[in-house]
């Protein structure tokens, strides 16, 4: 069924009344920038989700690049500046996919959006020219496995799938075997969402992890954790334990048309060295753009 | 759950309540700490000024720093605001009509159509005959979903086929539910971001068309600064009764229930703790501000025990305890109790001091610790069950065997057995052990 649609916005997103970047032109639009404007700042970081202890960091680094007596128009600017920095330093906005055969394991917590990021993920590496498969390896929520061939039925691209409840590590044994099979490019495998704090199912996608290695060596090659923008500072705790256990290589920001933060990509970026490499920008297929730090930032803070 | 930010806090109360005096200077130090764990505990920035604002008013206008046991005080006065914030009493669902009419409404993700299958089960264990009705029409396969957790659970669940607008699906269900005679309709609606002006207007003419008795916003606990603003929004164009907070089993300190609640004014009906369609239970803000504090939270344990116990069982084996004939037997009896209960570090967690266990509880039990001594249990003979003393070290080897473990594990089991026998002579004579270390060794600690 069609949703009621909104006034496209193509891949930008729309700048938000009440957001960060209001915040900061009342802010810094005086000529001179008080210790108590600092702790405004401060606090509109947190407010975006930027978290206590990175937000500290940025502002030290922040009032280094503009020095002592600057502007609120320069102070500005270098935060814009070493944010933008932080972001690029671990390569965020930057995804090859590589030559084939690509496996690329989806993981997350329950209902950031791994089905939906995959659907959208395939359409594009399809509108690429590459041959995708996906792998249903998310035997455990009802439906799922439903919810993804419909998305294949609609991408035009094969699920290979088994019955619910049926182990995830062979259900990704199968969909290597059949990708290598069919010379297939790109194999992405869908998992079950977990809660990071679950020993048992973090333990299981290190299994999964470990049947694709012992498939095919150096793969998967991106392990990609897929992050709901309006998480807190959970989001730390998120990708540090889906790392350990997974491997990520990258994070993908889902929803970010739905918050005016976003902040916790940033946290994540700075203090665990994680790139974000897409951001879901809408509900459409095509609205999962490559993150770009700078628009990002221009975002954040327009 | 909340127990990085009842850690943190705790460590701040614990500073506090040793000391006999404090000054002005120690209570800036305190506050500044508290502000710091509601920040990482997602506490929306404006709330935790005024909260920090107001305990410090409390202490200061009680007369603290030059009262008796200060520290005694200024904890007392954050534990105060803290109630005060979640809300005193317990919101009860009003389910009067025949049938009333349950909207479960929320941002996509945050957990709507598992909630709605949890609170059919909750429902019916309360008496009532719920209706599952699936008007999620945009997600692909979330009908199928629901269909599928309604088979599980073994509550009806109404749908109409694809195409059929959200709004005629929630009319007929109440007709069908109606028909069928059940008295409460629980109505999945499809996600939806809260700026998303079409689609909550859609929502807004459906609520005003089928006039729910209690419209339920689902917030995914793990939200950051923009949960208030989702339910203000939300609640601004809807008429909002409560709220779920999901995924509240994760390590997620959970700031924005406190958030929310302070902000809108609306209370929290229920909590999702777990994946397991049993996983949902009703909010007690006293209690859980209790918790945050690691004063523990007995009345809920009770309650869970309550409803899972088997009370004959529960009382047989007390007694066996009292008369020191507690057998290995007993012990596996107990331990089954114990797994259905849920989670051993949740129930943990509850208990007054043993918050810090939990954790460690927890981890020992993820690792199958308790699977492993199910099976050395099982592995035994009936007489080598009452008789421990008889396992020597052939016996010990051949139940190694059969439990897949080794007799290393099977000594420490005896061990542990016996140990734990001690401890519940002590208790059974009214002489409480000093410290919860017996448990910690028993759980492989």
């Amino acid at each position: 069924m069609q949703r009621p649609r909104r006034e496209p916005t193509g891949l930008g997103l729309r700048p938000r009344p009440g957001g960060l970047g209001s915040r900061l032109r009342a802010l810094l639009g005086l000529a001179s920038v008080s210790a108590a404007t600092w702790d405004e700042l401060e606090e509109a970081l947190v407010a975006a989700d930027v978290g206590a202890e990175t937000t500290a960091s940025l502002l030290a680094a922040t009032q280094e690049r503009a020095g002592a007596s600057a502007s609120g128009e320069t102070v500005r600017g270098a935060l814009a500046d070493e944010i933008r920095a932080r972001l690029e330093r671990v390569g965020s906005g930057t995804f090859e996919i590589g030559p084939a055969p690509a496996v690329m394991l989806v993981v997350g917590v329950n209902g950031s959006g791994k089905t939906t990021t995959i659907a959208k993920l395939a359409a594009r590496f399809v509108r690429d020219g590459r041959s995708v498969v996906l792998a249903a390896a998310d035997t455990f929520r009802a439906a799922a496995i439903e919810q993804l061939r419909l998305w294949g039925e609609q991408v035009g691209v094969p699920v290979i799938a088994q019955r619910p409840g049926a182990d995830p590590g062979a259900v990704a044994f199968d969909a290597l075997a059949a990708a290598e099979s069919r010379g297939i490019d790109v194999v992405i495998v869908d998992t079950a969402g977990r809660l990071q704090n679950k020993v048992q199912l973090m333990a299981e996608l290190a299994k999964i992890r470990r049947v694709i290695e012992r498939r095919l060596p150096d793969q998967p090659r991106h392990v990609l954790l897929v992050l709901d923008a309006t998480t807190g500072q959970n989001g730390l705790s998120q990708a540090e334990a889906f790392s350990r256990e997974a491997g990520v290589t990258g994070i993908v920001l889902t929803k970010l048309d739905g918050t005016s933060k976003g902040g916790i990509a940033v946290a994540i970026a700075d203090r665990l060295g994680l790139p974000i490499v897409f951001a879901g920008v809408g509900e459409e297929l095509d609205s999962l753009a490559p993150f770009d730090p700078q628009a990002y930032v221009e975002w954040l803070l327009s | 759950m909340f127990e990085s930010l009842s850690a943190r806090l705790q460590g701040v109360v614990d500073r506090l309540r040793g000391k006999a005096k404090i000054t002005e200077a120690d209570l800036d130090v305190a506050l500044r700490e508290i502000r710091l764990a509601l920040l990482e505990a997602d506490v929306n920035f404006r709330v935790v000024k005024d909260f920090v604002a107001r305990v410090r008013e409390r202490a200061l206008g009680a007369d603290v720093l030059t009262g008796v046991n200060p520290g005694q005080q200024v904890v007392k006065a954050v534990h105060d605001e803290l109630v005060e914030i979640l809300g005193g009493e317990r919101h009860l669902l009003r389910l009067d009509g025949t049938p009333s009419l349950v909207m479960l409404v929320g941002l996509q993700g945050s957990g709507k159509t598992t909630t709605a299958a949890k609170l059919a089960v909750r429902l019916r264990r309360d008496g009532h005959r719920p209706l599952l009705v699936a008007a999620d029409v945009y997600r692909p396969a979330a009908v199928d979903q629901l269909v599928s957790l309604g088979d599980q659970v073994g509550v009806e669940v109404h749908t109409r086929p694809a195409g059929t607008p959200a709004l005629e699906i929630a009319r007929s269900g109440m007709e069908q539910a109606k028909q069928r005679g059940l008295d409460v309709v629980l109505l999945d609606t499809a996600g939806r971001l809260h700026v998303d002006e079409p689609m909550m207007d859609e929502l807004v003419r459906l609520a005003g068309a089928v006039t729910p008795a209690e419209t339920l916003l689902v917030v995914d606990a793990m939200t950051g600064q923009d949960a208030v603003k989702v339910a203000e929004a939300f609640h601004h164009r809807l008429p909002l009764t409560a709220l779920i907070l999901t995924k509240m089993d994760g390590d997620a300190r959970g700031g924005a229930a406190l958030s929310i609640r302070s902000v809108t004014g609306l209370p929290i009906a229920f909590i999702g703790t777990g994946e397991r369609t049993d996983g949902l239970e009703p909010f007690h803000p006293d209690r859980l501000a209790q918790r945050i504090l690691g004063m523990g939270d007995i009345l809920s344990l009770v309650e869970r025990a309550q409803e899972t116990v088997d009370q004959a069982e529960a009382e047989r084996v007390a007694q066996r305890l009292m008369d020191s004939r507690f057998t290995l037997d007993d012990f596996r009896s107990q331990l089954a109790q114990v797994k259905k209960m849920g989670p051993i570090g949740q129930l943990l967690g509850m208990i007054p001091g043993a918050g810090q266990l939990a954790g460690a509880a927890q981890q020992a039990v993820d690792d199958g610790q308790l699977k492993r001594i199910e099976a050395i249990i099982d592995s035994m003979t009936a007489g080598e069950r009452r008789h421990p003393e008889l396992i020597k070290a052939s016996r010990r080897r051949r139940i190694a065997a059969g439990s897949g473990t080794t007799p290393a594990d099977v000594n420490r089991l005896l061990k542990q057995f016996s140990e734990m026998q001690r401890l519940m002579r002590q208790l059974g004579s009214g002489r409480l052990p000093r410290s919860a270390g017996g448990l910690r060794s028993i759980l492989g600690g």
